[in-house]
């Protein structure tokens, strides 16, 4: 697992409060997560704060799984 | 409950939750407060070193079973950033209040007929503080999505009503130090009226933080003569008084319709059968002359209650510590109580805990329930010479067993806003 995949995923488990073997690549915030679209707002501004990014908000609608956020950070690290 | 005549539901004390600077736990907190004990300290939480007010009563940290607050083991880690703390503490003596009562509703409809009341004085300080920080260093797009919700008064009744399901009037009082009283009147008459079987209902306050505490020091509200004995701070009545001491905690009772409570055999503490209130039209933070208003809430309490003076065993007191405040308080009772003022004990338990601002008058009127209950008047610590002398026993450093059947407790706030209610006891 990459070093920005661990990171997402413990903020993940800090922020939701869920264990982290839930935390799958597939896993969705709401529907798997018990996330709220409060949560999930909170979540985007923690990523930016740790990963130092950018999360437009129409990028942040399209997050909704783990492996979407680290796509999407990886993908703004790499450029 | 009502003047003219009006015969309304009667409404009774089911249940009782508080979290305080003597503890939590409502039986925990009042056998310390019999025994006399402070829960005044220095403040921790904060540095103090640029204020002149340096200590308050905040509530002991520790576990439960100890009658101390650890909130992890009340409110998932998750959860605790969604949630001011006095929303907090709303949601510790919720827990104890609820349970206490033994009202589970059974189904959608005896939810619909639940509601909730508890009301705050100032709401989430501490969480505006930090979210303002944020602003002024130019990082308002970090502010948290829950800073909203986590600040707002009523989400204190909002969070209850969520954990619980109570789907019935979803109220909130703001009144400053009076919140508790007229969160607990305002229910009852909600219970008397018809709108609700059960009212969860009282006051939560958090605002010992460095901008609560500044901005009283700012008023000269304070005690600052104390900082190295913070016990002795809190001395209503006591010529070396020099001003409040800040509590933080929050008291909730479950206030229900007498038949409804008989029908499930519910533990009955004491019936509310009076609610007055009044404004001085007068100042922003100084009581009127003779605390007229004050009288004239008690006045309206008692003529609700349909009882004279005469009839009132045992009076809770606003008695902040306050050199102007006590006295003119003090006055306002001879002059309603009259010749009867020999026959009445008042006392003042802020003695003990400080002041909880908009929890106040919720705890005391626990306190109040409790002198019934058990035939005693908690005492007011630190009395040792009163500035002035009075028929009225007012209970100095020891607690007095006395034959209390009705009491009577005062809450005035800021903005000359004050409110009284009256406790029987059990039907």
């Amino acid at each position: 697992m990459s070093d920005t995949a661990e990171k997402v995923k413990k903020i993940v488990v800090e922020h939701l409060g869920v264990e982290e073997a839930k935390v799958t690549p597939e896993a969705s915030f709401i529907d798997d997560l018990g996330a709220d679209s409060l949560d999930t707002v909170e979540l985007v501004m923690a990523f930016e704060e740790a990963f130092s990014v950018e999360i437009p908000d129409d990028a942040a609608e399209k997050i909704t799984t783990v492996k979407d956020a680290i796509d999407y950070i990886e993908k703004q690290k790499g450029e | 409950m009502f003047q003219n005549g009006f015969s309304p539901r009667r409404v009774v004390v089911t249940g009782m939750g508080i979290a305080c600077p003597l503890g939590l736990g409502v039986e925990h907190v009042w056998k310390r407060m019999l025994a006399g004990e402070s829960g005044i300290g220095s403040i921790q939480s904060f540095d103090t070193t640029t204020l002149p007010a340096k200590i308050a009563g905040q509530i002991p940290t520790g576990v439960k079973a100890d009658g101390r607050l650890d909130i992890n083991e009340w409110i998932p880690v998750k959860d605790q950033k969604k949630m001011d703390r006095f929303i907090q503490f709303a949601l510790v003596a919720a827990a104890e209040a609820v349970e206490d009562s033994g009202w589970v509703p059974p189904d959608e409809e005896a939810r619909c007929r639940t509601g909730v009341m508890i009301g705050s004085g100032i709401g989430g300080l501490e969480t505006i503080h930090e979210a303002a920080q944020l602003a002024v260093s130019g990082k308002a797009k970090r502010i948290s999505p829950f800073f909203i919700p986590s600040a707002l008064i009523n989400l204190a009744s909002g969070q209850v009503s969520i954990k619980y399901g109570f789907k019935g009037p979803n109220h909130s009082v703001v009144t400053a130090c009076a919140t508790g009283v007229h969160a607990l009147g305002d229910a009852a008459r909600l219970i008397s009226l018809g709108d609700a079987e059960v009212m969860v209902a009282g006051g939560a306050e958090a605002a010992v933080c460095e901008l609560g505490v500044a901005g009283f020091c700012a008023a000269r509200a304070l005690s600052t003569a104390f900082n190295d004995t913070p016990a002795a701070a809190s001395r209503p009545w006591d010529e070396g008084r020099d001003g409040f001491v800040m509590g933080e905690g929050a008291g909730v009772l479950v206030l229900e319709e007498l038949e409804h409570a008989k029908a499930r055999g519910a533990k009955i503490y004491a019936e509310v059968i009076g609610y007055g209130m009044s404004g001085d039209a007068y100042h922003i933070t100084a009581p009127a002359e003779g605390h007229e208003g004050a009288f004239r809430a008690m006045k309206a309490a008692l003529a609700s209650a349909n009882i004279t003076p005469a009839d009132i065993q045992y009076v809770n007191a606003h008695g902040t510590s306050t050199p102007l405040g006590d006295d003119l308080e003090l006055e306002a009772v001879e002059r309603l109580f009259g010749d009867d003022a020999r026959n009445v004990a008042m006392s003042s338990t802020k003695s003990a805990i400080g002041h909880l601002l908009g929890a106040a008058g919720a705890v005391e009127g626990i306190f109040s329930i409790l002198a019934i209950r058990d035939k005693v008047a908690p005492p007011t610590l630190n009395l040792e010479k009163p500035s002035r002398e009075s028929a009225i026993d007012r209970v100095a450093l020891q607690a007095q067993p006395r034959n209390i059947n009705i009491a009577l407790s005062n809450s005035f706030g800021f903005g000359g806003t004050n409110a009284s209610i009256v406790f029987r006891a059990a039907p």
